[in-house]
């Protein structure tokens, strides 16, 4: 079970408050649990993000989209390299949330 | 007694505003989706009930909302606004082609008959259909793959189709309006289009009665003259009497012929109504004065419009789809500023009173009349 840490915007949208988990498939012991599965699992559970964190059709994240885990800015990693242990065995939660804009 | 219910899409949320016909004591519900733009809200004609909202965000992208209880509550409907086929290019600021790329969706026009039937308008311009209620949402292609498309270029806010008009009469039609595009007309339901702009003359195009690239601000219609269609271009008041085949400037003695909206009187085709804006680089209204202009002869002849209006020291813009009419009588005009202040005249436009003053800047404005 992952922990998804949403921004304060997409809570609202998802009609969620606090974190949300997310199962991803069992890929067995070589399978890496990646940004992707995670998004996708996400996603397949609240349908009306959809478009929201990364384009629905080439799934490219959002400019103003940043994912962070484990004190690390992951925004920039390869969609399918694997998360950080930690955040897979749910010590720590996956943190998407919105750029910091405004004056 | 009926009763009025005002749809107001501003910078960061929406908001409804309700009152009886006196249209005197107002409720104001909101903000709904606080700290998203509400580009549009839009009610069914066919079932009041049925409202539209097209949210979107810097950081979130394009979200569209359903309400089947007048506003009450909210569902999530498609957002899957994908061109069809070939996706093509567009000219960009300096020109050099760009491939159309969804931005977000400014206008939603439901069907006269069927709820469940809606156009939306998009930027990069597009125009999208959805007979089931918005979840799932169509290109009418032709409109952007006509063969000027590769030739239209963004005005200052982008490339957006923000005016739909669904011809009343002649029930294939459709008129669309596009920055910096131009008019365009279907009378196939949107099989295909004509590019509907002779006798505009836009000086700021190589050629200022080309074919295609005037930045027309908004278009209206009076129900009962279809063909009839009364224009605010970019610099220029326009009107039409044979659906858009030919235009002539009504712009007469206004102080500046500049600005966003228009709007037609609901039951005098001739009643028009305008709000002057100094320039295109000063957003704001000549002599610090916010006065609408109402011309009851069909254009050339304008009155202002002050009574309830600041008329000193007022800055404010009112953006192309922040006016509109109720169909009481007297008939009700409502606009929303760029300062926040929805006002509203229970009389045709000659006193005026704000609903509201303190809203994130309005982008739109809606009104419909309930039973």
């Amino acid at each position: 079970m992952i922990r998804v840490v949403l921004p304060a915007h997409l809570k609202g949208l998802a009609h969620v408050t606090g974190e949300v988990r997310v199962e991803v498939p069992d890929l067995g012991t070589d399978g890496a649990v990646t940004q992707r599965l995670v998004l996708d699992a996400l996603e397949a559970r609240y349908p009306m993000l959809l478009g929201t964190i990364r384009d629905r059709h080439s799934g490219e994240r959002r400019a103003f989209v940043r994912f962070y885990a484990c004190e690390e800015d992951l925004s920039n990693e390869s969609p399918d390299t694997a998360l950080p242990h930690r955040v897979i065995n749910g010590e720590e939660p996956f943190i998407i949330l919105g750029a910091m804009a405004g004056g | 007694m009926s009763g009025v219910r005002v749809l107001v899409g501003t910078r960061k949320g929406a908001f409804t505003l309700t009152s009886d016909g006196k249209r005197s004591d107002w409720r104001v519900d909101g903000p709904h989706f606080g700290g998203w733009e509400i580009y549009h809200l839009a009610g069914s004609p066919a079932d009041p009930n049925r409202l539209y909202a097209s949210r979107s965000s810097g950081w979130f992208g394009q979200v569209m909302q359903r309400s089947d209880d007048g506003g009450r509550s909210w569902t999530t409907v498609g957002n899957d606004f994908t061109y069809a086929g070939e996706v093509g290019d567009h000219l960009w600021y300096d020109g050099t082609p760009r491939p159309w790329e969804f931005k977000r969706i400014w206008h939603i026009e439901p069907s006269r008959d069927d709820p469940d039937t809606v156009y939306a308008g998009a930027e990069d311009a597009a125009l999208y259909i959805s007979r089931d209620g918005g979840l799932k949402w169509t290109e009418l292609t032709a409109l952007r793959q006509h063969p000027t498309g590769p030739t239209w270029q963004p005005g200052a806010g982008g490339m957006c189709l923000h005016t739909i008009i669904l011809d009343p009469v002649h029930k294939d039609r459709i008129f669309v309006a596009i920055s910096a595009a131009g008019a365009f007309r279907s009378d196939d339901a949107g099989a295909t289009w004509l590019p509907i702009n002779k006798g505009l003359r836009s000086g700021e195009i190589p050629d200022d009665d080309a074919e295609v690239g005037h930045c027309v601000h908004r278009i209206a219609q009076h129900p009962a003259r279809p063909d009839t269609l009364f224009m605010q271009k970019h610099w220029d008041v326009m009107r039409s009497d044979d659906a858009g085949g030919h235009w002539r400037e009504i712009s007469g003695e206004l102080p500046s012929d500049f600005g966003f909206p228009i709007a037609v009187h609901a039951h005098e085709p001739e009643t028009i109504y305008v709000v002057p804006i100094k320039s295109d680089s000063e957003h704001f209204p000549p002599e610090g004065k916010l006065r609408v202009y109402r011309s009851r002869t069909g254009g050339d002849e304008w009155e202002p419009l002050t009574n309830g209006l600041p008329q000193s020291d007022c800055y404010v813009n009112v953006y192309r789809d922040a006016m509109a009419v109720d169909t009481l009588d007297p008939c009700g005009i409502y606009f929303g500023t760029s300062g926040g202040q929805v006002y509203r005249s229970a009389d045709n436009g000659d006193t005026w009173a704000p609903i509201v003053r303190d809203l994130p800047a309005v982008l739109s404005v809606e009104v419909q009349v309930l039973a």
